[in-house]
């Protein structure tokens, strides 16, 4: 079977300073994989690359697809989500016109299909519901995390892309966070989830990366890798979070 | 002076700084959206007062020749940029936008222009020959510098200024121009006599800005321009185009240079280079709303309008010195504040 994504030999530099060397790495249809790695190793800037955000040499393949020449628009209509470290919401727009404004790649659809998946995200994330003519500015940090994914998800995208949607967030808003991807799994949506917390990354994924000063160190199903030992020696070992 | 006197120059500037509000709003809006500082917005006050007087005085305008070359040169501009992408439809989407367009205005334009057909229809051909000239300025010499910095976008700005300012003295000659108003009639309130012309400006900037309002607060693309306008990146992640963002703002700044041009031309003389001053007094109420509130422009703008007549009853050699000197207190106060305008990115 096609992987959803495929990167092969992937390099990214930023600001003239190689921040990702001949990365190759697949992401299975329904299946959630995971980057791991220290702070600085080139895990954002790899999701910027895959975006299109940020140029990038090698091979990116979106169901088969060659990206080379795509811009981010082009990538979104195709079926990409970002979730970006920094969120970039609309944050003096409503909730509400946030995440219709998410629906933007099915504009053709109309107003009533935008509506119906706003019930169903509004049915997913309550919380939303309760702020949805609140501005985005306004939300807490955990509700923003929260508006970003819904954002991201009101694309109906094949692949989610997440970077570190647990930063800066407390303990129990964390849980929240990874509970709802647990969730996601059940409608088939693929996700790429960059995370600092390895501990929670693999326990939610399938498969695991190890991206160490820009490289690929170690990959293996995540199981496995949260019982490797120098996985759990630098990542797991003193109980991050 | 007499308090008819200071209705009269109250009306007077009211009138004015309607016009300086439309300005003024397009300008905010284009600058939010794409961060370009539209200097040419006052050329398409001039291209469209001038094309609706040669429409009016039954000759064919120069600018439509402009409208054909710019459509060709954007259609070239986009094929370069979107070669790789290009289906069939959207190729024939740009073909009929770029091309078929102009040509259709060029004929319509041919065709009308000797029968002298009647103020409303001169009006409306004008705005189709020059509005759709800024979404072709913007493919051809802003697009390509979508990432570049506001400063750099500034002097492409300026060139394009500098560039239609030069067509204008050659398509329309050096000497002004008047046309007919939309109304002849005028209205009698006690000792004041109102225009019709200018109840039309007033009441046509009304109507645009309660659709623009509309069309911003309750459309998906009105919210999508806001969303670019507020996170640039952010609006590329749910996959709105800057680039088709960029070019719905040039285009309602296209109306919006063309009407007013069309709207005062019946009131004062217009010549090929009068646009520039009138579109640095937008640009002024502009500045002073922050660039970046569309109330706080038009506030602004009426604000312009009413110190110009009044600075022109009193000292009218020293008319525009007045008005722009007023940007100065307004920069020091918004500077010691200690807002940022705007940085770049």
């Amino acid at each position: 079977m096609t992987p959803v994504l495929e990167l092969e030999d992937v390099s990214v530099a930023y600001g003239g300073i190689p921040a990702a060397t001949g990365v190759s790495l697949r992401v299975a249809a329904g299946s959630i994989v995971t980057v791991i790695g220290p702070n600085g190793a080139g895990k954002s800037t790899l999701l910027n690359a895959v975006m299109g955000v940020l140029p990038a040499e090698g091979r990116i393949r979106f169901g088969g697809r060659d990206l080379r020449g795509d811009g981010v628009e082009a990538r979104v209509q195709a079926g990409m989500s970002l979730v970006p470290e920094r969120r970039e919401l609309f944050a003096s727009m409503s909730v509400e016109d946030n995440l219709r404004l998410g629906a933007f790649r099915h504009r053709a659809e109309g107003r009533a299909a935008a509506t119906r998946g706003l019930d169903a995200i509004f049915a997913a994330f309550p919380r939303l519901l309760e702020r949805r003519r609140q501005r985005a500015g306004t939300l807490s940090g955990g509700e923003r995390q929260m508006l970003a994914m819904a954002r991201a998800l009101m694309a109906r995208p094949a692949l989610l892309m997440l970077d570190e949607p647990s930063l800066g967030l407390a303990p129990l808003i964390v849980r929240d966070i990874f509970h709802a991807i647990t969730e996601l799994r059940r409608t088939g949506v693929a996700i790429l989830l960059v995370e600092q917390n390895a501990r929670a990354a693999l326990e939610v994924s399938d498969h695991g990366y190890v991206l160490e000063t820009g490289r690929i160190t170690l990959q293996g199903p995540s199981a496995e890798l949260a019982s490797d030992p120098r996985i759990v020696e630098l990542y797991l070992g003193h109980g991050t979070r | 002076m007499d308090p008819t006197i200071i209705a009269i120059l109250v009306q007077d500037g009211v009138v004015n700084g309607a016009i300086y509000a439309l300005l003024a709003l397009s300008l905010v809006l284009v600058f939010a959206v794409t961060r370009v500082i539209f200097i040419p917005q006052g050329e398409f006050v001039a291209y469209g007062a001038l094309t609706y007087a040669a429409l009016d005085a039954g000759q064919m305008p120069g600018s439509v020749w402009l409208l054909c070359g710019l459509g060709a040169a954007a259609c070239a501009a986009s094929l370069r940029a979107e070669w790789r992408r290009l289906s069939p439809r959207r190729l024939a989407r740009l073909l009929a936008g770029t091309l078929a367009l102009p040509a259709a205005v060029l004929l319509a334009t041919r065709e009308l222009a000797p029968l002298q057909p009647g103020v409303l229809v001169q009006a409306l051909l004008a705005l189709l020959i020059v509005t759709p000239m800024a979404p072709y300025l913007y493919r051809v010499a802003f697009r390509p510098l979508a990432q570049a910095s506001v400063l750099v976008l500034l002097i492409a700005a300026v060139g394009v200024h500098l560039a239609m300012g030069g067509l204008g003295l050659v398509f329309f000659g050096p000497e002004g121009s008047r046309a007919t108003g939309f109304s002849e009639d005028s209205l009698e309130l006690g000792p004041l006599i109102v225009p019709g012309q200018s109840l039309w400006i007033v009441g046509l900037t009304v109507a645009l800005m309660l659709g623009l309002y509309g069309f911003f607060e309750f459309t998906l693309y009105g919210k999508a321009l806001r969303a670019t306008a507020v996170n640039r990146l952010g609006a590329r992640l749910v996959g709105i185009g800057t680039a088709q963002s960029g070019e719905i703002a040039f285009s309602l700044a296209g109306v919006i240079g063309a009407l007013s041009g069309i709207l005062i031309v019946p009131l004062t003389t217009v010549y090929y280079d009068t646009g520039f001053i009138i579109g640095l007094k937008g640009f002024t109420a502009a500045i002073i709303g922050g660039m970046a509130s569309y109330p706080g422009a038009a506030l602004a703008a009426l604000g312009v309008g009413v110190l110009e007549s009044f600075s022109s009853f009193w000292a009218s050699a020293f008319k525009e010195v007045i008005v722009f000197t007023a940007i100065i207190p307004v920069l020091l106060w918004r500077s010691l504040r200690g807002g940022v305008v705007e940085d770049e990115e």
